[in-house]
C-alpha cells in the first residue's frame, strides 16, 4: 500500500515538474558558409521555439576549421550543448568522451537514412550524434570538353577516364584534363578513400585493423602516380584544396574533377563562372566489380559532454534533422532521408544533382572510424605527397603508412 | 646610519607597490593554467588513452627527446627563426638608418612603414597566400611579365621553398618592428657625437661601426630577445598559410604542439613540448643577455 | 653634415626600393579587394582591373543584409576598444614595473624579470585548455575585459622587458639632481623619465595595441558573438569550408589595418625626434 503510495506521488511530481518546467537555454554550435545558410537554421530554430516554447536556443556560427578547436575546448565546460561534428571526429570524441552518446533512432528512422551516413555516428556500437548535414564527392565532367573530344557519355570506370583524358589531351583541348584536390590536407586522404574504395581496396577491415598494403590501396596509388607522370592531371594538383580545383574547373581549365556537392552550383553561377550550361554531373567510377565509391563528407549533429541540458539538444537535434526542416531547405543541403530524393519539391530544386545523389549516396565509404584518425590521416597524406613527388615507391609508402597505423593501434 | 637603512626599505617597498599591479596580472591569470599545463606534462593526459590521468614523471620529456619529430621540428624553427631574424634586423636597421635622415618624403615613407606591421596577421598571411597562388598569384603573374620565369609555378609544394616563402611573408611583417624600435632607439644617439668624430676625419661607414652601431646594441638586443621569442611562438602564419606542410616543410615546433592538443588529444605530449620550447627561449634569452653583458664591459 | 651625390643617389634607390618592397603587396591588397573574382582569377593577369567594384566596402558599412560583412563594423568596434584599453593599462602598469627593475634595487630582481619573461615564452596554444575552463567556471566568457586581460598577459612581459632596457640606458645625473631637489620617485618618473624615453614609450604603445590588434587565437577560442569578437576572427569567417574568398579577406584586411596606420601617422613624429639636448648618453 505504502509502496503504490509513493510510486503515486512520485510520478505526481515527476509530472508536475514537467507541466511548470522552467525554461530551458541551450548553446548550439553551427558552421558558417557551407550546407544550410544562417537564414535557414535561424528560421528553422524559430519554428523550434514555437512548438517547444520552454526551450530557448542560442546559436553561435564559426567557419568549418574553427569547429574542432571550439568543440575541443568548450567540451568540459559545456559551454555548447548542441555542437555540429564532423564525421571523421566521431570515433575520436567518443573514445576521449567530448561529445556524448545519444539514443539509438528507431529502426523505421535508420532504415530510411542512407548507410554510410548512419555509420559515420557510430563508435562502438553506440550512437554519438545524428547525421545531419550530407554531402559526398561526385564526378563533374565539362560537356563541352568531352563532346568536343568526341565522348558524348562521362566515363563508368577510372580506366576508361584516363583513356578519355588521354584523348582530350592529345586534342589539345584543355592542357591538363583532370584536377584534383591533393594538397597535403584532408582532402587528399577524402580523394584516396575514393580510388582506394573504387578499386576494391580498404584502409581499415571492419574490426579495425590496419590493412593499408592490400592490392586495392596500391592500384588506387598507382592510378594517382601515372595520371600524373602521363601528364593527365594537373601537377598543381599538388597544392590545390577543393576550392582550388572548383576554381580551376569553373574557369574551364578541367575536364574532369572530383568535387563535393558545392561545385555543381558554383558552376552555375554566371557571376563567377566560364562554364554555365557545361557542368556535368556523374557517378564516381569505379574499377572491375566496384561500380561506384564516394566519400562521405557529411557532418551530424552531436550532444557536447558538459552539457547540462542533453535532453532539450536531443531534442533540439530531433527536430532540425526533421524531414519538416529539410524538405524546407533541399537547396543547400541535400536531405539524409532516403524517401525525400523521391519527393516532387525536393527533385525541383536540383534535378540534376538530386538524381544522381540518390544513386552516389548508396556508394558512400566512411574515412577510418578509429580514434586516432587525425595523426593516421596525416601520416597519410604525407606518404601519399611523397610517393606522388616521386620519392618513394607505392608499396614503400603504403608499407610505412601501415606500420604508422599498428603502432597507433598499439598506443594505450 | 638610520637614514640610509630606511631609504633602502622604502625602496623595496616602493618598488614592491610599483610592481604589484603587473605582478597581479600576469601571475594571477596564467599561474593556473601554467601549472595545470605542467601537470598535464608530467601525466598521461592523452583524451583517448584507458590510463588517462597515470603519473609518468619526466616519461613525457623523454619520449619528446627521443622522438625524430621533435628534432626535425626544433631544425626547422631554428631555421625559420634564424633566417627571418638576421633578414628582418640587417633590414630594419638599414631602413631605420634611412628614416632617420631628411629627404624629400621621409615623414610619408616613416608612415608607411607601419602599414605591414599594422595589416592582421591573419590578413598578411591570406594576402601572402594569395600572392602566391600557383594558378593565379600575381607573384607569377609579374615574374612571367618580367620573363623572369617561362611559367606559372607553384611557391608552397616544395617543403623547403614553402619555409622560404612563409618567412619572406613573415620579415615584410615584422621588419616594421624593428625599424621602429631602432629608429627609437636611433634618437639616443647624440648629434654631436657624430660631428665630433666627422671632425675627426670618420667617414660614413666609419661613423656607423664606431657610434652607431654600439649606441644601438642595447637595442638590438632587446630587439633579438623578443623577436626570437616571437618566431619561436609563431603560429598564426603556419595556421594559414600551409597548415605545417607540404610534407611536414613548415611543421615547427609551435604548430607540432597544436596539432598533438588538438588534432590528437594529446594534452600531455603538448604541454611536455610546450615547456620544453619555453625552456629553450629562455636558454637563448639568458644567453643573449649574458653575451649583451660581457660585450658591454669589453 | 654634407653628404656626397652618389651617397645620396644610393639613399634615394633604397629608399624607392623599400617603398616597393612595402606597398607592392599592399597594393596587391587594395586591387584585390575592389575586383571581381573572374578578373581576379584570369590568366594573363591584368594588374589594372577591367571592372572595379566597391561593394564589398559598401556591404561593411550599410548592408545588413549581408550579414558577414556588416558584422565586420561590429568586430571593428570591438578590436578598437580592447586594443586602446591593453595599450592603455600596459604603459601605465608597464613603466612603474619597468622603472622598478630598472632603477631599484629589491630581492629576486633578475629572477623575477626572467619570470616575467619565461610566462611569455610558453606558447599560447596549450595554455588555452586550462584556461578556457577556469573562465568558464568564473563565467566571464565571451566578453572584451576578459579579452583584455588575455591580451595584457602577452603585451605586459613584452612592454616591461622593452621599457626597463630604456630606462637603463638613460642617465642618471638628470634623477639623481632631480632628487637631490626634493622631487619624489614618481615625480622624477613622470616629469624626467617619461619624456626623456618619448621615443621608446611610443614605440612601446605602437607594440602593445598592435599585440592586441593582431591577436587571433585567444580571440577565436574565447569569443562567440559579436558581443567580443574582433577582427582578426571576423576576417577569418570569410574562409568558408571549400573556398576562401580572397577578396573579402582583402577588404577586410584594407579596413583593419586603417586603425593602426592612423596610430602611427598621429605619433610617429613624436619617435624621431631631435635629441641634440644630449641630455642622454654622452
Amino acid at each position: 500500500m505504502r509502496n503504490k503510495t509513493i510510486v503515486i506521488a512520485i510520478v505526481l511530481l515527476a509530472s508536475a515538474a514537467g507541466l511548470f518546467a522552467a525554461p530551458v537555454s541551450i548553446n548550439a554550435l553551427f558552421m558558417k558558409q557551407a550546407g544550410y545558410q544562417e537564414e535557414d537554421i535561424i528560421g528553422g530554430t524559430r519554428d523550434f521555439q514555437a512548438a517547444f516554447p520552454n526551450i530557448n536556443v542560442n546559436l553561435t556560427f564559426v567557419p568549418y576549421e574553427q569547429l574542432e578547436e571550439k568543440i575541443i575546448t568548450s567540451a568540459q565546460a559545456g559551454s555548447y550543448d548542441v555542437v555540429l561534428s564532423d564525421g571523421p571526429f566521431t570515433a575520436k570524441f567518443a573514445q576521449a568522451g567530448i561529445v556524448k552518446s545519444v539514443p539509438p533512432l528507431s529502426a523505421a528512422d535508420a532504415k530510411d537514412i542512407f548507410e554510410g551516413a548512419l555509420s559515420s555516428t557510430m563508435y562502438k556500437g553506440k550512437s554519438y550524434g545524428m547525421p545531419w548535414l550530407n554531402d559526398c564527392k561526385y564526378l563533374f565532367y565539362n560537356k563541352k570538353i568531352l563532346q568536343a573530344a568526341g565522348f558524348p557519355n562521362p566515363p563508368k570506370t577510372w580506366e576508361e577516364l584516363a583513356a578519355q583524358a588521354k584523348v582530350i589531351r592529345d586534342k589539345k583541348l584543355v592542357k591538363f584534363p583532370i584536377v584534383w584536390s591533393w594538397a597535403q590536407a584532408e582532402c587528399l586522404t577524402c580523394d584516396f578513400t575514393v580510388l582506394s574504395a573504387a578499386f576494391g581496396g580498404a584502409m581499415f577491415d571492419k574490426d579495425g585493423n590496419p590493412t593499408l598494403t592490400a592490392s586495392g590501396n596500391k592500384k588506387a596509388l598507382d592510378y594517382m602516380v601515372a595520371s600524373l607522370k602521363d601528364g593527365l592531371t594537373n601537377p598543381s594538383s599538388l597544392e590545390l584544396t577543393e576550392g582550388d580545383v572548383d576554381s580551376t574547373f569553373i574557369k574551364g581549365d578541367a575536364a574532369f574533377a572530383l568535387n563535393w556537392t558545392f561545385q555543381f552550383a558554383e558552376g552555375q553561377d554566371a557571376s563567377k563562372s566560364s562554364v554555365v550550361g557545361q557542368v556535368g554531373i556523374a557517378l564516381i567510377p569505379g574499377s572491375g566489380s566496384v561500380r561506384s565509391a564516394t566519400v562521405n563528407g557529411g557532418q551530424p549533429l552531436s550532444i557536447s559532454t558538459g552539457s547540462r541540458h542533453a535532453a532539450e539538444a536531443w531534442q533540439y537535434i530531433l527536430y532540425m534533422s526533421s524531414k519538416d526542416f529539410q524538405k524546407k531547405y533541399p537547396k543547400n543541403a541535400l536531405p539524409i532521408w532516403k524517401s525525400l530524393y523521391d519527393d516532387p519539391v525536393v527533385i525541383a530544386t536540383a534535378p540534376e544533382v538530386v538524381k544522381i545523389a540518390k544513386d552516389q549516396y548508396s556508394y558512400l565509404v566512411n574515412r577510418p572510424v578509429v580514434p586516432f584518425y587525425s595523426e593516421f590521416s596525416t601520416d597519410l597524406q604525407v606518404r601519399i605527397q611523397e610517393c606522388l613527388q616521386g620519392k618513394k615507391a607505392s608499396d614503400q609508402a603504403l608499407r610505412e603508412v601501415q606500420a604508422k597505423a599498428l603502432e597507433l593501434a598499439a598506443r594505450k | 646610519m638610520i637614514d640610509i637603512r630606511r631609504q633602502r626599505l622604502s625602496e623595496q617597498r616602493f618598488a614592491f607597490l610599483i610592481l604589484l599591479p603587473a605582478a597581479v596580472v600576469i601571475f594571477g591569470v596564467v599561474l593556473f593554467p601554467l601549472g595545470t599545463t605542467f601537470v598535464y606534462s608530467l601525466q598521461n593526459m592523452e583524451l583517448i588513452s584507458e590510463e588517462k590521468g597515470k603519473f609518468l614523471g619526466l616519461l613525457n620529456y623523454a619520449r619528446v627527446l627521443g622522438a625524430p619529430w621533435f628534432w626535425q621540428a626544433l631544425a626547422r624553427t631554428l631555421y625559420f627563426s634564424v633566417v627571418s631574424l638576421a633578414v628582418e634586423t640587417v633590414l630594419g636597421l638599414l631602413i631605420a638608418l634611412l628614416l632617420n635622415t631628411r629627404f624629400a618624403g621621409v615623414g610619408l615613407l616613416r608612415v608607411l612603414v607601419i602599414v605591414p606591421w599594422a595589416t592582421p596577421g591573419i590578413v598578411t598571411a591570406s594576402v601572402w597566400r594569395w600572392i602566391y597562388n600557383p594558378e593565379y598569384g600575381v607573384l607569377n603573374a609579374v615574374l612571367t611579365r618580367l620573363h623572369i620565369l617561362g611559367e606559372y609555378r607553384a611557391w608552397l609544394s616544395d617543403p623547403f621553398l614553402a619555409m622560404n616563402m612563409v618567412i619572406v611573408a613573415d620579415v615584410w611583417k615584422m621588419t616594421p618592428f624593428a625599424v621602429i624600435f631602432f629608429l627609437a632607439g636611433l634618437q639616443f644617439i647624440s648629434a654631436s657625437l657624430y660631428e665630433a668624430a666627422t671632425v675627426d676625419g670618420a667617414g660614413v661607414f666609419g661613423r656607423f661601426w664606431h657610434i652607431t652601431l654600439p649606441a644601438l646594441a642595447p637595442t638590438i638586443a632587446i630587439v633579438a630577445v623578443m623577436r626570437t621569442v616571437e618566431k619561436f611562438k609563431a603560429f598564426d602564419i603556419f595556421y594559414v598559410m600551409t597548415r605545417g606542410g607540404p610534407a611536414n616543410g613548415t611543421k615547427v615546433l609551435v604548430y607540432e604542439a597544436y596539432l598533438k592538443a588538438f588534432s590528437n588529444l594529446q594534452y600531455s605530449i603538448a604541454s611536455t613540448l610546450s615547456y620544453l620550447i619555453a625552456l629553450l627561449v629562455l636558454g637563448l634569452t639568458v644567453a643573449y643577455v649574458k653575451a649583451l653583458r660581457r660585450g658591454e664591459m669589453a | 653634415m654634407r653628404r656626397g651625390p652618389a651617397f645620396r643617389t644610393v639613399q634615394y634607390l633604397f629608399a624607392l626600393a623599400v617603398l616597393l618592397f612595402i606597398m607592392a603587396p599592399v597594393a596587391w591588397m587594395v586591387i584585390t579587394s575592389i575586383s571581381i573574382h573572374r578578373d581576379i582569377i584570369t590568366v594573363p593577369l591584368k594588374i589594372i582591373p577591367r571592372h572595379v567594384t566597391f561593394q564589398r566596402f559598401v556591404d561593411v558599412f550599410t548592408n545588413p543584409e549581408n550579414e558577414i560583412a556588416h558584422a565586420f563594423l561590429f568586430a571593428m568596434r570591438n578590436s578598437l576598444i580592447v586594443s586602446a584599453s591593453v595599450t592603455l593599462v600596459s604603459l601605465v602598469i608597464g613603466s612603474l614595473a619597468s622603472y622598478a627593475f630598472a632603477r631599484l634595487r629589491f630581492a629576486f630582481r633578475s629572477s623575477l624579470l626572467y619570470l616575467i619573461l619565461f610566462t611569455y615564452m610558453i606558447p599560447s596554444v596549450v595554455v588555452v585548455m586550462p584556461l578556457y575552463l577556469v573562465l568558464s567556471r568564473l563565467g566571464i566568457l565571451n566578453t572584451r575585459p576578459t579579452l583584455v586581460l588575455l591580451y595584457l598577459t602577452m603585451s605586459l612581459p613584452f612592454v616591461i622587458w622593452v621599457m626597463q632596457g630604456y630606462f637603463g640606458s638613460l642617465s642618471k645625473t638628470y634623477e639623481e639632481s632631480a632628487s637631490l631637489e626634493g622631487c619624489s620617485r614618481l615625480q622624477v618618473l613622470w616629469h624626467i623619465y617619461f619624456p626623456m624615453a618619448r621615443p621608446g614609450i611610443i614605440a612601446t604603445a605602437i607594440l602593445s595595441f598592435l599585440i592586441a590588434w593582431d591577436e587571433f587565437f585567444f580571440a577565436l577560442v574565447f569569443t562567440s558573438t559579436l558581443e567580443a569578437k574582433t577582427i582578426s576572427v571576423a576576417i577569418a569567417e570569410f574562409s568558408g569550408k571549400h573556398y576562401v574568398d580572397y577578396e573579402m579577406i582583402a577588404a577586410g584586411g584594407v579596413i583593419a589595418a586603417l586603425p593602426p596606420v592612423l596610430v602611427a601617422v598621429i605619433f610617429q613624429k613624436y619617435i624621431v625626434m631631435g635629441m641634440t639636448a644630449g641630455g642622454i648618453k654622452e
